[in-house]
Formats: C-alpha cells, structure tokens, sequence
C-alpha cells in the first residue's frame, strides 16, 4: 500500500518546484538517473500539476466587490473628502458593497458620527466585541469600575429583546469610553457612553457609512447606538432604553 | 484614535493590493470552501490591510495580503470550530461522504484508502477534502505559484515543513486520481 519511497523525494519536488540551484540540480540528476522511484515520483508530479491546472477550480473575487473598489479608485470621486474611512466601511459591510451609492453622500453633520461608527467597524473584527462577556447588568457594571474615571449606567434589556452581550473600554473621540454591546438577532449595537456637560438631548437618528446611529444625551452622559439595524429599529432601541429605570 | 493613512498611502495601497485581489478572494474562497464565507474572510482582510498598510515596508505585497487573508480565514474557522468536524469513522464506510468532512492530518494509509475511495469525485473535490494545512500548501503552491519561502511567510510554518506538506498533498492526490483512473 505505502508507495516506495527514496530519501531524494523532497529535493526532487523543490527542483520541479524551481527550488534547486545549478549544483544541487545536477547532482539530484546524477541520482535521479539511477533511481526509479523518483522517476516514477517525478511523472506524477508533473501529471498531478497538468490535472490541477486542468480541473481545479480557480475562484477570482466577485465583480460587484471589485467593482466598488474601483469605484474609490476614480480621481473625480465625490468620496474625496474622506475615503478611506469609506472604503473600510463598505469593506467591512457585504450589504454596504451592494448598495455602495449610498457611500456617496456627504456628511450631514460634523461630530463625533464618524468616530463612533468607525469604534462600531472596529469592534466587530474577530475577537474585539466584548472585553467582558455577560449578560448579566451587575457583573458588566462592575467590571468597568476603576478602569474608566466614570460610572457608566448599564442596562439589560433582555426582557425588551435587545439582551446585553457585554462591555469592553474604547477610545473614541479623543478619551477611553464604555462600549456596552447588546444584540437583536443576529445584529449587534454598540452603546458608546461617556460623560458630556449639557442639557438632556433627546435621541436624534443618523447614517454613517450604510449605519444606523442614534445619539441622545441623559444625565450628563453622551449616548451613541451603533448598528446595522434598521433606522426604526434602533430608535426603539433607544426609546426602550431610556424607559428602563 | 486610528491611524488614517494619508492620500498617497491610499493610492500606493490601491496599486500594490488591488491586483492580487483574485488571488486573495481565490485563497480565501479555497480554505473557507463556500463563497459566502469566503466573502466575509476577503472582507476582513481588505479591512485589516487597508488599516495596517501604512506599516508594510515590505516588498511582497501579494504576499503579505494572503498572509493576512489567511490568518483572517483561520480566525473564522476558529469561531466556527465544533459545527463542521467530522470523525473520520462517521463516514469512513458508507458510500455517501458528508459535503465537507475534515481529515485528519493523513501521511498514512487509511486516510489514502479513504481518498481512494472518493477519487471518483473529481480532483476539485478531492483538493476540497484535504486537511486545510495541505490544501492551502497545494492553493498557494499550485494555483498562485509562490515559492517555498513565501508559503512558508504565509503559513508561518518552517520551510521543511512546507516541504513535506506539499510532498504529502500531492501524494495524496496523485494516489486518489489514479484510483480514480483505475476504475474508470
């Protein structure tokens, strides 16, 4: 069953490979001539390549992804002002891809919008969503205790449909911030929260990038869901979370 | 906050990684083995490069953007571990092979006879059911033609172990197709 084997067989594969100097070719020939193994080994080798060449598929990327790659390529582009936050948008998003006109439009306003969705890309990298995993309220809270210079409010709004996740620290807008991440299905939000003098703002909807943002101030804290939700959705996100006590 | 490279960091990055982006999606497409998560694992790493590419000094960009394919691919099957493997015996003896069983790491011969026995599925087929360590040996080797060196970057695995994988791959497959030729 074993195929014979001779101890040459890897230097005869690194020379089909183009792996072999002059020196080393020449003496693995000398061998070689002598050794039915790995003249047999070398027909396969070369028959094994045609057959691959021939029959294995080769997978280019799909048109639309290259397409809107190309579309950030074009010196006229309207994206000027800022593409490469952009472009890693709709890299990260599939459905941003598809729908890669709405990447087009200017910002509407400035502020911290652009920061949070680009803490919001970031964050849904493998690996980088929670810090701490849980859904529990009062082991989440804690967990922030001494390693931001506030105390975040955090809710569970399981009972809502919108369950905690859990937290991690971020950095956005120039300062460390909570992040706590709740889920919808199979979307995530983020709640950003840091501290911000000023009047109570009720919550006022945004996009970014194909995102959905709500921001509200509460309690001298500055608010920011994040999420792929739709619009509706996450209002009623932060509709039902500034209800829970 | 993050680094945002400036305009003509964009320009060279679009000129050095935008070329290989086939031979990305084509990696990427062959490890995850379904275009769906292929997609996903391409994007992460256009993302991943678009963000780390101001620090790339080197001078193989194809390289370094399937190295970061790859470790993005691995990542995922990471997270996905526990749904998709297969024991071995599970599917050894029946005659319908579950779509995408994981072998273990073969070099001997049940896993040959194993393969043997479904060479009559077509050598796409067959490359789909290597150990994802020599499968992408025979992707990188084979369809994007690096060499030993930069499959070792890639892999992150020693030159001789680049070696022995291809030479494993390949004699699994040979051994399959001719099983294969033999019945036919």
């Amino acid at each position: 069953m074993n195929a014979p084997s001779c101890d040459q067989t890897l230097l005869l594969q690194a020379e089909f490979d183009g792996e072999l100097d002059a020196a080393q070719a020449a003496a693995l020939a000398a061998h070689r001539a002598a050794c039915p193994i790995c003249q047999q080994a070398a027909a396969d080798l070369a028959a094994l390549r045609a057959r691959l060449k021939e029959e294995v598929s080769y997978h280019r990327a799909p048109e639309r992804l290259r397409r809107a790659l190309a579309a950030r390529q074009a010196p006229e582009s309207p994206t000027r002002a800022a593409p490469w936050r952009r472009l890693a948008a709709s890299f990260a998003a599939g459905a941003a891809l598809a729908a890669s006109v709405a990447l087009f439009v200017a910002p509407e306003h400035p502020g911290p919008a652009d920061a949070v969705v680009s803490a919001h890309l970031r964050s849904l990298q493998p690996g980088h969503l929670e810090d701490v995993v849980s859904t529990d309220q009062h082991t989440v809270k804690p967990w922030f205790d001494g390693k931001l210079d506030f105390a975040p409010p955090v809710k569970d709004l399981a009972a809502q449909s919108f369950p905690l996740q859990g937290g991690r620290l971020d950095y956005l807008a120039g300062r460390p911030v909570a992040a706590l991440v709740y889920g919808r299905a199979k979307h995530e939000i983020n709640l950003f929260v840091w501290p911000e003098p000023g009047a109570d703002l009720t919550p006022e909807a945004a996009t970014r990038n194909g995102y959905n943002l709500v921001h509200w101030r509460s309690g001298g804290m500055s608010l920011w869901a994040a999420s792929d939700l739709e619009k509706s959705e996450l209002e009623d996100f932060a509709a039902r979370w500034r209800q829970e006590p | 906050m993050d680094q945002r490279p400036d305009e003509s960091d964009r320009l060279l990055f679009e000129a050095a990684i935008l070329p290989h982006l086939d031979a990305a999606y084509n990696l990427a497409r062959w490890l995850m083995r379904n275009a769906e998560d292929a997609e996903d694992v391409l994007q992460e790493a256009m993302l991943r490069a678009l963000t780390y590419y101001a620090g790339f000094k080197g001078e193989n960009p194809r390289g370094w953007l399937l190295q970061i394919v790859r470790n993005a691919a691995y990542a995922s099957m990471r997270l996905n571990q526990g749904a998709r493997s297969v024991p071995i015996a599970a599917y050894a003896g029946g005659d319908e092979a579950p779509a995408h069983p994981e072998l273990a790491d073969p070099g001997d011969d049940p896993e040959i006879a194993l393969l043997k026995s479904r060479a009559r599925q077509g050598l796409d087929r067959l490359l789909a059911e290597l150990p994802v360590e020599l499968r992408e040996a025979i992707v990188l080797r084979e369809l994007e033609e690096m060499s030993y060196k930069d499959i070792s970057q890639i892999t992150g695995a020693p030159m001789g172990t680049v070696m022995s994988r291809l030479w494993r791959a390949r004699r699994i497959l040979t051994e399959a197709a001719k099983a294969a030729g033999g019945k036919s």
